[in-house]
């Protein structure tokens, strides 16, 4: 019983938070409401017994990458009267068709995988060795194959600094 | 009757956790100003009286407290008044909340209960204070920005660029520590800590992680924006991301930098300090390497660590300000550099050895 109120209301801060995302208009908010959705995103991974995954989402997404974002957005639109209209508002004919589409294939994978995924782990608890193991061992090449994406995009980050200080 | 007793017992564990902060952190401006007029040969705060008792200058928090709440609470006209008034609740809050997963004390039994002594048992605990610490920064951003004023937009810039670079030492050096105790759970790794090294030396993080002791002691005071890394608040200018906030408001600045730096003298205490271990006590009472033991009851033993844990916590505090009142502030870009090019390759470094040494010696492979 008190699972599902978790999670309802858990999902209803989710979905609320993605909303305030897309509605608001200055830039700011926006990524505090997404700061807001990955926060509660990561409670319902709570939830579910995963805590690594949870302690992961808040340490990498809302502590790391968002601080960037929201750092950067300071610097760059610092007043309110930076917000105008949209420059690119032709684009937006597009997001229609495109939420549908995804709509669509997330009720499609929904409705289709009823019960735990072929080959997955038994729900519970995870601990951090087994995690570690799959990916050390198992998902090895996966795992480093994303390292190496990661430095091609530290090194293009070097490279276009340089550029711009020659 | 039971369920009502579980719900008390949780009850106490976070009532315990949360009052210790709140408490010791209010306490601690006196702390502050008493320590720093003995360091500067001064008598220090004491005007404050009820009935004329002055008690050492005890009232002034109070006085304090009164002071601020009664203040004018001014809003600039252009702020942002929501994330104005919000900033400041979502600084002292994931201070707070930061404390829950540090253990202190071992499990207690009490009629046939086992009450781990901690507000929250998490087994990804490690994680979870550093995750709480690195979020503490957005009040501090949207304070900065919601002020509509240029001084505190800077500040706030230099704190966010500031608090990066000490959380990426801060988690780079824990790693070892867990790496040496093979959990992220900081009961297993206080439990950890309470075996010997060559027979008598306790194996406090101190002294198999002495590297990332000081990468994570100096990144600690970075993270919690005081003096010498106090650049973002530029305390003795005043002109930081607080700079609008008046009243209670600014004092839940105050109040959060201090919580911080009491969670961060909380963390250190269990990664570094043995957490509420205290040498050579075991569950049964006290076994000294010399072969003498003494036998003391459960209680007591529960009772003497939490005792332990609490001196060892207030013995970090005091070093954290005695440092506050020994080092001038560093440049901007001092810090900078000391977080991107001394601190964080340092921690890599101490990965590196402590994989090397686990790996030839622990027989971990």
């Amino acid at each position: 019983m008190t699972a599902y109120v978790a999670f309802f209301v858990l999902a209803a801060l989710a979905v609320g938070s993605a909303l305030g995302l897309v509605l608001r208009r200055n830039p700011i908010h926006g990524a505090l409401f997404l700061v807001a959705n990955l926060g509660s995103v990561a409670a319902l991974y709570l939830t579910l017994g995963a805590e690594f995954l949870a302690a992961a989402q808040v340490i990498v997404y809302a502590g790391a990458i968002m601080v960037l974002f929201v750092f950067a957005i300071m610097v760059l639109i610092p007043g309110k009267e930076e917000t105008g209209p949209d420059p690119r508002r032709p684009v937006r004919v597009l997001a229609a068709p495109l939420g549908v589409l995804l709509f669509l294939l997330l009720a499609f994978v929904v409705a289709r995988g009823t019960g735990a995924p072929a080959g997955a782990a038994a729900p519970g608890p995870t601990t951090i060795g087994a995690l570690g193991r799959l990916l050390f061992a198992r998902y090895l090449f996966p795992f480093e194959l994303t390292s190496v994406l990661l430095l091609a995009a530290m090194i293009g980050v070097l490279l276009l600094a340089r550029k711009k200080a020659s | 009757m039971s369920a009502l007793a579980d719900v008390g017992i949780v009850f106490g564990r976070v009532a315990f956790a949360m009052l210790f902060v709140v408490n010791v952190a209010a306490i601690l401006g006196w702390v502050e100003r008493k320590q720093s007029a003995i360091m500067q040969d001064r008598i220090g705060a004491n005007r404050a009286s009820i009935f004329g008792f002055r008690v050492l200058g005890l009232f002034h928090p109070i006085a304090d407290a009164i002071k601020m709440l009664t203040k004018e609470d001014f809003m600039p006209a252009r702020a942002d008044r929501f994330l104005f008034q919000l900033a400041p609740f979502v600084s002292v809050f994931f201070g707070l909340v930061a404390f829950a997963s540090i253990p202190f004390g071992d499990t207690l039994r009490v009629a046939g209960r086992e009450i781990p002594l901690q507000a929250v048992t998490l087994n990804v605990g490690v994680l979870y204070v550093f995750a709480m610490l690195s979020l503490g920064v957005y009040g501090v951003m949207m304070a900065g920005w919601s002020s509509a004023n240029n001084y505190a937009l800077l500040g706030g810039q230099r704190a966010a660029a500031l608090m990066i670079s000490a959380e990426i030492a801060i988690g780079a050096s824990i790693m070892g520590v867990v790496m040496w105790y093979g959990s992220l759970d900081l009961m297993d790794i206080v439990r950890g800590q309470g075996a010997l090294l060559f027979g008598w030396i306790p194996k406090w993080g101190i002294v198999t992680q002495p590297l990332a002791f000081v990468i994570f002691v100096t990144a600690g005071i970075a993270a919690t924006k005081r003096i010498p890394f106090d650049m973002p608040e530029g305390e003795s200018e005043i002109i930081g991301y607080f700079i609008e906030y008046s009243g209670m408001k600014f004092g839940m600045f105050l109040m959060s930098d201090l919580v911080e730096t009491t969670v961060i003298a909380g963390l250190t205490t269990s990664l570094f300090l043995g957490g509420w271990q205290v040498p050579y006590l075991v569950a049964e009472g006290f076994l000294f390497p010399w072969g003498a033991a003494l036998p003391l009851p459960h209680l007591l033993v529960v009772l003497l660590q939490v005792g332990a844990f609490i001196v060892k916590v207030s013995a970090m505090i005091f070093f954290l300000m005695l440092v506050r009142w020994t080092l001038p502030r560093f440049r901007y870009d001092q810090a900078m550099r000391l977080g991107w090019l001394g601190l964080f390759p340092l921690s890599i470094l101490n990965i590196v050895l402590t994989g090397l040494v686990l790996l030839l010696w622990g027989g971990r492979a």
